[in-house]
This record gives structure tokens, sequence and C-alpha cells, in this order.
């Protein structure tokens, strides 16, 4: 066996996606150091434990999101819709007692506003961001209506459980998040739905042309945006022990930027799952670098903003520079 | 307005009906079902409130017009409109006279407009998430520049202009009146309205044809953003306080009004015309809402279904016309 004499292994050995996780998971380890060089009570378990917690939420609002853009769509309405499944799933549990009845109630209105979603892009030809922009504003103002200025407060302890409660020693959430992003992974790399997603983002036209169910896949994307939603609503639900209509409408932009700086391109066919968990964390780091600085909670929706922006011209810089695309 | 509708040689009531959009026929079957409801709807003084919120939303769908035909959208609209208010009420405050004042929410507005416009048009990025960061960063301004809080106390001047009136008019009328005069003139009788729905249309071939269409690209931003900072003005008059907040949602009823009137998201199709159509649908139909008192947030949500069936009733109206062909 000859071995070429210019045989290099190394940029080989690491394949272009596992190098930008890899990027990114440095960026976090560097942030997180000088923060603890700031304050050592960054580092604590229990600050860390904490944080993970509180990017378990935003990872389960991405989630979806991350499906959808990867297939060339976009979903404005996760923050919504986390807000309105949170609030009828905190009703149904008040009323009835019991926890169950909210899971089914959040899990079927946040999969139902994703339908309707798919729905409006797929029938009325709307371009989604604002099939998804026009869902935002009707699922608020629901929100807004069926809570007629209340709060619902005090869950059960056993649905609490999703939000607060630890199993071998880390908290729930986080193991939900690893279903989850266990699953979306699976769906994306290990089925036939997740090649054809990606295919739909990068090239729809070439991937109707080639048999695949654009529309179906599509309402399909959507759904799940739509369940994941739900999903991260309970947690929200359970986390917060509250629901007002307020809650999930803050999040939208956390949502898009941990996908964005996860490396998902916005513009359709490439990223991956673990990226936005990386990117989730590294949004929650920046907060609680933030508030650790004591910056007022009044710049979170500039920093926010801020880091979308980075994030697409990173992204513009790095498409560029990678060869075959465009 | 030639733009409009695409015109063809049809069947006399095919014509009608594609000459008519969703909009139009919705206005027309709300007024007459609110003027059934509750005559108290045609009064002057209500009729004379309608026409002063489709002013103010008027204010913002018309630029919101112009972005769209380029293929576009402005989702920072709403959060611009609050800066800006904020800024003139602080400027006021720190006791700054009126011109000057306007002078610099004018200038910021400008400024996040050519941000903008460099980010779309030049690097070519999606506009709905480059507006989604920028109202971000103008949501975050405004919020720190007033904790949160609502700014009042400036001079009753704003509020005086507001409540003005040209010969029995009131004058935000007049002026949202004008702006579409203004903008129609710019849009449908120079060659910078030509090109401005060529960029919606194929930017490319405006490019090839030596036209300087990035830059045009970038002019629509700045000048809409400069508009939509400056009727934050007749805003604050309204209520005679700045709220940092209070703009949020105006940007979806201004998308909503310019969709609704029948401009497309694609190759620059749309007419100006139809902003206003749609603002009217959507003012009418808040004003007939609240008449029969009904919850502020649940006419948001009708304003959604109008939506949805204003564009089924256009796509049902294609296919009629395009079967009676």
């Amino acid at each position: 066996m000859t071995v070429p004499a210019t045989l290099d292994i190394r940029p080989s050995s690491l394949s272009p996606d596992a190098a930008a996780l890899l990027g990114r998971l440095v960026l976090i380890v560097l942030i997180a150091g000088a923060l603890t060089a700031v304050d050592p009570g960054f580092a604590s378990v229990s600050n860390l434990l904490n944080m993970l917690r509180q990017a378990s939420l935003l990872f389960l609002v991405a989630s979806g999101l991350t499906l959808v853009i990867i297939g060339g769509g976009l979903d404005l309405s996760v923050g919504a819709n986390l807000t309105l499944s949170a609030c009828l799933a905190a009703a149904a549990i008040k009323t009835t007692g019991n926890p169950w009845y909210g899971v089914a109630v959040a899990i079927g209105a946040g999969t139902l506003i994703g339908f309707a979603n798919g729905l409006m892009i797929n029938r009325l030809r709307l371009p989604p961001f604002l099939a998804t922009f026009g869902m935002l504003w009707v699922a608020q103002g629901i929100a807004y209506w069926f809570m007629a200025g209340q709060t619902i407060y005090g869950m059960p302890m056993s649905f609490r459980y999703f939000g607060t409660g630890f199993f071998l020693g880390v908290p729930l959430p986080i193991w939900i998040t690893l279903v989850v992003c266990l699953a979306c992974s699976t769906l994306l790399h290990r089925t036939t739905f997740g090649r054809e997603a990606y295919f739909m983002g990068a090239n729809q036209t070439a991937a109707l042309l080639s048999g695949v169910p654009v529309e179906r896949r599509r309402l399909l994307l959507y759904v799940l945006s739509g369940l994941t939603a739900g999903i991260a609503a309970l947690v929200y639900l359970a986390r917060l022990n509250a629901a007002e209509p307020g809650i999930g409408e803050p999040l939208l932009l956390p949502a898009i930027a941990a996908v964005l700086v996860g490396g998902t391109s916005l513009f359709g066919g490439s990223g991956n799952i673990v990226g936005t968990v990386l990117g989730a964390i590294l949004l929650t780091i920046i907060v609680n670098g933030l508030n650790l600085l004591n910056v007022a909670a009044t710049w979170h929706p500039f920093v926010n903003g801020a880091v979308v922006l980075i994030a697409i011209l990173a992204d513009l810089a790095l498409s560029r520079r990678r060869p075959g695309s465009s | 307005m030639s733009a409009s509708v695409p015109l063809q040689r049809k069947s006399g009531i095919a014509q009608l009906l594609g000459a008519i959009p969703g909009a139009g026929l919705l206005l027309i079957l709300m007024l007459a079902l609110f003027t059934l409801v509750n005559p108290r709807f045609v009064s002057q003084t209500n009729l004379v409130n309608v026409g002063l919120q489709t002013s103010l939303l008027l204010m913002i769908a018309l630029p919101m017009t112009l972005i769209i035909l380029t293929e576009g959208l402005d989702l920072s609209a709403g959060a611009l409109l609050g800066l800006s208010g904020v800024i003139v009420a602080e400027a006021l405050l720190a006791g700054w006279g009126v011109f000057a004042a306007c002078a610099a929410a004018f200038a910021v507005s400008a400024v996040f407009g050519a941000l903008n416009g460099i980010l779309i048009a030049y690097l070519a990025l999606p506009a709905f998430v480059v507006t989604l960061g920028t109202m971000g960063l103008m949501q975050g301004i405004a919020l720190v520049l007033t904790n949160g809080d609502p700014v009042g106390g400036f001079t009753p001047a704003i509020e005086t202009f507001y409540r003005s009136q040209l010969w029995f008019v009131p004058l935000p009328i007049v002026i949202a009146v004008a702006l579409y005069a203004a903008l129609w003139l710019l849009l449908y009788r120079t060659r910078l309205g030509n090109y401005v729905i060529a960029i919606g249309g194929n930017k490319d071939a405006l490019r090839l044809a030596g036209i300087r269409a990035n830059l045009v690209h970038l002019a629509v931003y700045v000048l809409g953003s400069a508009i939509i900072g400056l009727s934050a003005v007749l805003l604050i008059g309204r209520t005679n306080s700045a709220h940092p907040t209070v703009g949020i949602g105006m940007e979806f009823e201004a998308i909503a009004a310019v969709v609704l009137g029948g401009t497309s998201f694609e190759k620059g199709q749309g007419w100006l015309f139809g902003a206003v159509l749609g603002a009217l649908a959507i003012t009418v139909l808040r004003n007939g809402l609240n008449i029969l008192s009904i919850d502020s947030s649940l006419q948001v949500v009708c304003i959604g279904l109008l939506l949805i069936l204003a564009l089924l009733i256009d796509q049902a109206r294609k296919q009629f016309v395009r079967r009676a062909a």
C-alpha cells in the first residue's frame, strides 16, 4: 500500500460540521472562563446546572425551529405558540387538577398551531415569514383574550417536577433536551424525511422535480415545530409555576439567534440540531454574564438583536468562503 | 395604476371581479354590516375617528408598500415608531426645540433605515431576519432610554399639532393624503419609481441595465424608515405621551394592510392604493368591533382572519377569472 507523500490527515479527519461545532464549544469555554475570572461563583456546579436548565428551555423552543429552517422555511410563531399552549395548559390543569390534561392540551394546541402554519403556507401560498408572523399575533391575541388580564399560578407538585425536578442529580429539563435533541438528530440524519428536509432547504425546485412530496414534508416540519413549542410550553409552565400572556414573546429573538449561532443557515439546507444546543447554551451564558456584570435587563432585546445580526453576518461570511456554495 | 391588475379581455363579470381586490369587497361588506348593526357607525364623529386611525396606519403602510414592492419587508417599523417617539419626547424634555427634536428622530430613523438597507441591499441578506434583528436593537434602545416607562410632560405643541385642522379636515388626514400623493408621484411618475418596482421584478436585470440598483434599494429603506420615524410625532401627539413599546404590533397591521390591498411579496407586483384599501378595511374592522365592544386582543385575531379571508377571495377570484377567460 503506497501512501502519497503529501497526505495530510488533519483537515480531512474533521468534517466541516464537526469543526464548526468544535469552534462553538471553544467559544463557550472561553466566555465561561472569562466570566469565571470575573466571578468565581459562575463556575459553581449549581450555577452551571441552573444555566443549562435555562438553556434547555431556550433549546426546546429553538429545536423545531431548526428543523423548519433546515427545510427552507421559517417559524416566527414559536414564542406566541408557547404562550398560548402554556396558558391553555395552565387553565386545563387548574380546572381539572389532572396534569395529564395539561400535557394533552399543550401538545395538542402547539401541534394545531404548527399545522395551521403549514396549511397557510401550502394552500394560500403565503411566504413562511408572513404566515407565521400573522400566526404570532393571532395566537398572542387569543392568549391575551383567554387570560383576560389574569395570571394562572400554583401548579400541582407532580407537574412542577417536569421543570424543577432532578433525575440522577441532573435537572429534568436537561433530560428532556437530551431526548428531543436525540429525536431530532435521528430524524434529520437517519431517516428519509430528514434527508428530504435538507434537500428541500437546499433546492426546493430540485426536490420537487425529484419526487419529494414537498408540501407534505413541509406540513410535517411545521407540525414538529408546533409540537416542540408545545413541549417547551409544558417545561416553561412547570418551571415558572405560572402562566400569563407575556411569557413567550421575548423568546422569539433568542430562539432565532440560537439557531443561527448554532450554524444552521437561514437559507436552508444546512445545519444541525447539536449546533442549536450549543447556540442556546452560548446565548444563555451571554445573558447570564450580562447579569453578572450588572447590566440592566432592559438591554436584553438590544443584545438579542445584535446577536441575530452578528450571526447572519457570520453565516454570510462563512458561506461565501465555503467552496461550492452560492 | 396600470401596475395593479393585469389587463385581460374578459367577459364583463369576470373583468369586474378581477378589478376589485378581496379587501375592497370585504370593506363594502363590513361597512354595510356595521351600519346595520349600529347606525352610530356612520355618525360624523365616528367617521372622522376612522379617518384619523386610518391616516396613522397609512403613515406606516405606505412606506411599507414601497419596501414590499422590492420583495422586502420591515418588521422593525413598529419598534422604530416607539424609539422615534421616545427620542422626540426626550429631546423636548431636554429643552430642544420642536424642529430640532423632530430632526433628531428623523436622523436616527434614517440611520436605522440605512442599516437595514445596507444589510438587505448590499449584502443580500433576507429582509425578515435583518429587520427582526434591528427590531431588537431599536426596542432595546427605546427601553434603555426610558427604563420601560412612558415619557410625558413635554410641550403640548405636539398634541395641538395633532388636533389642528386644515379647512375643517384634521391635519393627520391631510398629511396622510399628502404622503399618498407624494409617494404616488414618486412611484408612478418618476424614473426612480420604475426602478423601485424593477428591483422587485428583477434586480439583476436592473443592475445589468447600468442602474445602481443597490443604491435605489438602500434608498427605499432609508426613505421608508424616515417617514415611519416622522409619523411617530403624530402617534405621541395623539396621547401626549411617548411609550417605548407603543408601536409594537403596528408593523403587523401595516403589513396586513399592504397584503390585504393585493400587493404581493413577489416580483414587485402591487399597487400603492391597495395600502389605502387595506388600511381602511383594518380600521373599519377594528372600529366596528369596538362598537360591538369586542376585546382589543381578539380584534388582532379578527385582522388575521380578515387577511386569510381576503387571500382566499383573491385566490378564488384568480381561478374564476382564469376559467372565464
